[in-house]
């Protein structure tokens, strides 16, 4: 499989490059030689069963884990225990999480313009400028001075991303970011990533949804048991998976 | 063939289920048994009122300086008004109490505020409290400055001296109580194990031996003829003792902050402190404050236990007053008064803290 991984890789001087990365969980072994380069502006979709690691590895990227073994160079920056660094690559890494994570004390419009402020100092007033921009483009400008608790999800999931795009980052990570929504809102957030992708920004995105990878991604990985057991180009990725794992995951998924 | 919908109007609620008569039928009087309750304990509490009302007001005694102007009948508060000075500034002499009283007309004027949802200049004056006010008080207290006369702490007293008290406590004991529940949840060993330490140290002794030991035993390590202040030592005991209690206060709302928040923060870029400061501690600390609240209370009331080093707050002062030779039987008035006094900063300290979490609260949290 790590033949497979490197036959895809845009060369060694990816945005992202995970380099035989290890990690452990106490005894418990949780990621296995992970290999992956990724282009800028690549878009790449990160499936397989629960506990497979798709979590782990990328919340490896942004040092909400910590790897034992192998590299992880982000921008050409390295994460070792370098506080510096961490923080270096975290303005520049956005995240969304499953249960959006929004802070509730804050209004969605201070919870848009906290980090701004306080990391990038920009001033209020501009970063206050920037935060409407991107509600306007996730569609909730209406929302800007309510607090989280008062939105639904799908709307809470759009004030997420918009959040971490404040930050203008060159890497967004998406962690099950429509797991937690109800149908009908899977949709607006579903559509809020496609026109971020359509942008050209390099997105990392653990999700079930197939459609969404078809359209969007340039390639599909397959983890199980803490292994990338399959990387492929989307359309090859669902119509002629290579490894009969994949195909049993791709079975069962497909069947609902 | 559909017929278009009409939704069915609203009707008002049955009159007997609303008002004062719809309240009374449901709460009072639902059943015989209840009706019953309702009666005699409204009995009990009239008549409890009503002798409560007759000794300290009807049958009490306002007028005169002395025992002798009170008949025996009803409360003597002859005697409260004849100490009033000593219990509400100690020893503070006489010509310079001036000095107390602005500070305590300043006290009212930056809390008062605090009270009310749209105050003008609510924040500027919330922060004067806690920063140019007690430089200025203490200024002010203690003189030797600005032609201000020298008043040892010795003498101070009375509700002076309990403000002091727990306004420093107070003050103090959160910063520190948070600092404290900070490093208790530390990845670092060493600053973790500290704070354990340190938390479980002060919370395991009662504080009036922590008062005792400072005041007696304290002097015995120290050099010879090191006069180290007694208010000053008081005030030190006071402040670790409910740090340890405020510690474990606010490292129960840490613990209620779900795992996300911290992680949301840190990948936005924000550090530890920043974290802390502009995500984690909002949350926590307004999930705990009434255990906050609770705290400050209960140190406002523990002040009492200064009279073991030979301060005398409000209750000591009263405590001192009432064996005196020249006034009999009233032990009543004194505590009365001293209890009344701690309830009003008590009750009012409650009230801040119920409009707080009122003003605080930002719908359904996650
Ligand atoms: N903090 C942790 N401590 C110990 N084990 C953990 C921890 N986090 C995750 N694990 C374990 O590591 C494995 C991989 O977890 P991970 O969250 O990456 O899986 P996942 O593929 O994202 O699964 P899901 O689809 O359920 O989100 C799981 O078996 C999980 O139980
Ligand atoms: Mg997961």
């Amino acid at each position: 499989m790590d033949e497979a991984a490197a036959s895809q890789d845009n060369g060694s001087d990816g945005i992202i490059r995970m380099i035989d990365v290890n990690k452990w969980f106490g005894e418990f072994h949780v990621l296995k030689n992970i290999n992956l380069n990724v282009g800028a502006g690549e878009r790449i979709v990160i499936c397989g069963p629960s506990g497979s690691g798709k979590s782990t590895v990328i919340r490896c990227i942004n040092r909400l884990e910590e790897h034992q073994r192998g590299r992880i160079i982000v921008d050409g920056v390295e994460l070792t225990n370098d506080l510096k660094h961490i923080e270096q690559i975290r303005r520049e890494v956005g995240m969304c999480f499953q249960h959006f994570n929004l802070f509730p004390h804050l209004t969605v419009l201070d919870n848009l313009c906290l980090a701004p402020q306080y990391v990038r100092k920009v001033p209020r007033a501009e970063a206050e400028e920037t935060a409407m921009m991107y509600l306007e483009r996730v569609q909730i400008p209406e929302q800007a001075d309510k607090f989280p608790g008062q939105l639904s999800g799908g709307q809470q999931q759009r004030v997420a991303i918009a959040r971490s795009l404040c930050m203008s980052p060159k890497i967004m990570l998406f962690d099950e970011p429509t797991s937690a929504l109800d149908p009908e809102m899977i949709k607006e957030v579903l559509d809020t990533m496609i026109e971020l992708a359509e942008t050209g920004m390099t997105m990392l995105v653990v999700t079930h949804e197939m459609g969404f990878a078809k359209t969007v991604a340039n390639r599909v990985i397959f983890m199980d048991g803490g292994e990338v057991i399959e990387v492929n180009e989307p359309n090859e990725f669902f119509d002629n998976p290579q490894h009969d794992r994949t195909q049993l995951f791709l079975s069962q998924i497909l069947a609902h | 063939m559909t017929t278009a919908w009409q939704p069915s109007p609203n009707l008002p609620p049955p009159a007997s289920t609303v008002g004062a008569v719809g309240w009374a039928r449901s709460n009072l009087f639902s059943t015989w048994l209840s009706s019953v309750f309702t009666v005699v304990l409204t009995l009990v509490t009239v008549y409890f009122l009503w002798q409560i009302l007759d000794w300290g007001i009807f049958s009490a005694d306002l007028a005169g300086n002395d025992q002798s102007a009170c008949d025996g009948d009803g409360a003597c508060w002859v005697f409260v008004k004849d100490r009033f000075n000593f219990f509400i500034y100690g020893f503070y002499p006489d010509a310079e109490q001036w000095r107390v009283n602005v500070m305590f007309i300043l006290l009212a004027a930056l809390i008062f505020p605090q009270f009310f949802e749209n105050a003008p200049y609510k924040k500027a004056l919330g922060w004067i409290f806690l920063t140019a006010y007690p430089v200025v008080s203490g200024v002010l207290l203690l003189g030797g400055a600005f032609g201000l006369e020298f008043v040892d702490t010795d003498k101070w007293g009375g509700l002076m001296l309990t403000l002091v008290l727990s306004y420093v406590g107070i003050v103090a004991a959160l910063p520190i109580g948070i600092l404290l529940a900070l490093g208790r949840r530390s990845e670092m060993p060493v600053i973790r194990t500290i704070c354990v330490a340190f938390i479980e140290l002060w919370r395991g002794v009662p504080l009036i031996s922590v008062l005792f030991m400072a005041s007696v035993m304290l002097p015995l390590f120290l050099p010879e003829g090191t006069n180290f202040n007694k208010l000053l030592r008081a005030l030190i005991g006071i402040t670790m003792f409910q740090s340890a209690y405020m510690a474990e206060v606010v490292r129960g709302g840490l613990q209620a902050i779900p795992r996300g928040q911290y992680e949301a923060a840190a990948a936005l870029g924000l550090g530890y402190w920043r974290s802390m400061w502009l995500v984690i501690l909002p949350q926590a600390l307004k999930l705990v404050i009434p255990g906050i609240v609770n705290t400050f209370i209960a140190l406002f009331k523990d002040t009492t236990l200064v009279l073991i080093i030979g301060l005398f707050e409000v209750l000591g002062g009263v405590q001192s007053a009432i064996i005196d030779p020249a006034w009999q039987n009233v032990a009543a008035e004194g505590f009365f008064f001293a209890a009344f006094v701690y309830w009003i900063f008590c009750f009012g300290m409650s009230r801040y803290s119920q409009a707080l979490e009122r003003k605080l609260d930002t719908g359904h949290n996650r």
